[in-house]
């Protein structure tokens, strides 16, 4: 009796341990599943990315006139300028990664596949991301040929990282909202800038105090408030994703 | 259609003597601030506004987790209702803000921390309603609205920690000192009642507007199903 009570909780304590394992491992394909073919349409349209990249550096250019960037004015300005720019290009990015998903009915798609719905939700932030930080890996060497600028310092790379992930979590919570809406892309921005301010504003700050080659310790502050934001923000906006995209 | 509450309609009146009880005392009983002069007595108003609009953002957060957990409608009603009557609340705040800072300050604006993180917070709430008025499905706007308040219920505080970087020149009259705030000022006794009389007023103000938006949202609720049903 009790041996057969211990072998029925051993069975059990097996099938138990195989539940548990098999969701994260099916949870990571999933998320990667769906990075990869973000990734592999990119790779053959070559659409979104040779927009925000050439839209970019128009801003750069527009910047150039607008602020005239002298030696002087580059040395005060250029964080701000550089994070415009990558907030600009970010929406536009943003906004056609999840405009392509609507129009050819592939989000209904990927809401019918047996997977969890934050595996969505975290398969467009990564492939976002990755985007975003292409473009970036691009602008940033332009930029410090064009103003002659040393812009490849870690600290900076750091900020760049964290203020992305941030603006990139909060942006595809508010894509995958403002194309179900009338409205449709042009909702985008008027959502995400007032909420993303507190991102723009520390990596703004953080840069401009690395580029000016100040101690560590005077970014700290900026460096941690990022870093809250992005634990912060990722968790609500994983928390919320599904109210987003249920029908 | 039912009729007003008589509880409603008792707020409606004692509302309206409060407001004018508080003007009174804002206006004469309060006395004139020696180096602001007149001008000062705008911190009434702009104090009692402040006060239930940003209770009223920070109980729309609230409003947003229950409807997103229970899902019931009812709860969206309540949540548009609390969001705008605190906007514009909000925008009265910033306004009388505006015309003191002018003779205290010597400018109609200046980006300072609160001044900004109003001015967002502002921003974010005009961009609720404009998410919500580009969805016709009424389950999507509320979930879509309940999650966009959320958020910027969220980004408000943190929006001030950032802000906080740059440096801060709004006086901060109830307890705390900075010293390079310019146009703070210590209260007399006659001031502090006005302000609580303010307070007292807003927050009553507050809660009757909210009520009677309440009951016009739940009126539009039936208008539109009633228009449903002669569609159908």
């Amino acid at each position: 009796m009790a041996d057969n009570i211990r072998k029925a909780a051993g069975k059990s304590v097996i099938t138990n341990q195989k539940f548990s394992t098999q969701p994260t491992g099916s949870f990571i394909k999933a998320v990667s599943a769906i990075v990869w073919k973000d990734l592999q349409a990119e790779f053959r349209s070559r659409e979104l990315f040779s927009a925000m990249l050439v839209f970019s550096l128009l801003i750069i250019l527009i910047f150039n006139f607008a602020l005239e960037l002298d030696i002087k004015t580059r040395q005060s300005v250029t964080a701000g300028v550089l994070w415009a720019t990558f907030a600009f290009a970010g929406t536009l990015g943003l906004n056609r990664s999840m405009a392509i998903e609507k129009d050819r009915g592939c989000l209904d798609g990927l809401l019918l596949a047996p997977v969890d719905r934050s595996a969505i939700f975290f398969g467009k932030v990564i492939s976002n991301l990755v985007f975003m930080l292409i473009v970036e890996a691009i602008v940033l060497p332009v930029y410090s040929v064009l103003y002659n600028m040393n812009l490849f310092q870690p600290g900076l790379m750091i900020v760049i990282l964290l203020g992305s992930i941030g603006y990139v979590a909060v942006g595809t919570l508010l894509a995958a909202m403002s194309v179900q809406t009338r409205t449709r892309d042009m909702l985008l921005p008027i959502l995400l800038f007032p909420v993303a301010i507190p991102v723009l504003l520390s990596a703004v700050k953080a840069s401009s105090g690395l580029l000016a080659g100040v101690p560590f310790e005077e970014v700290q502050f900026p460096i941690n408030l990022l870093i809250a934001y992005d634990v912060i923000f990722v968790a609500v906006a994983f928390m919320t994703f599904e109210n987003i995209v249920e029908e | 259609m039912p009729t007003k509450p008589t509880l409603l309609k008792i707020l409606d009146i004692l509302a309206l003597i409060m407001l004018g009880v508080s003007t009174y005392f804002a206006l004469v009983k309060a006395p004139t601030e020696l180096v602001m002069g007149q001008v000062q007595r705008v911190f009434y108003f702009h104090l009692g506004t402040a006060w239930t609009a940003l209770l009223g953002f920070l109980f729309a957060s609230v409003l947003s987790v229950i409807y997103l957990v229970t899902k019931d409608l009812r709860w969206d009603r309540y949540q548009v209702a609390a969001i705008e009557v605190s906007l514009v609340f909000f925008l009265i705040t910033i306004a009388l803000g505006s015309i003191w800072a002018r003779p205290a300050w010597n400018t109609w604006w200046t980006w300072d921390p609160r001044l900004t993180t109003a001015a967002v917070t502002e921003l974010v709430y005009v961009a609720y309603f404009m998410l919500r008025q580009g969805i016709d499905d009424p389950d999507r706007r509320a979930r879509f609205g309940a999650v966009y308040a959320l958020l910027g219920g969220i980004s408000a505080p943190i929006t001030f920690f950032a802000i906080r970087l740059y440096r801060t020149i709004h006086p901060v009259v109830i307890a705390g000192s900075n010293p390079e705030a310019e146009g703070g000022f210590s209260m007399t006794a006659d001031m502090r009642t006005a302000m609580f009389v303010a307070l007292f007023a807003f927050t009553l103000i507050f809660i009757d507007l909210y009520w009677n938006r309440i009951r016009l949202g739940d009126l539009q609720d039936k208008v539109e199903q009633l228009k449903l049903k002669v569609m159908m």
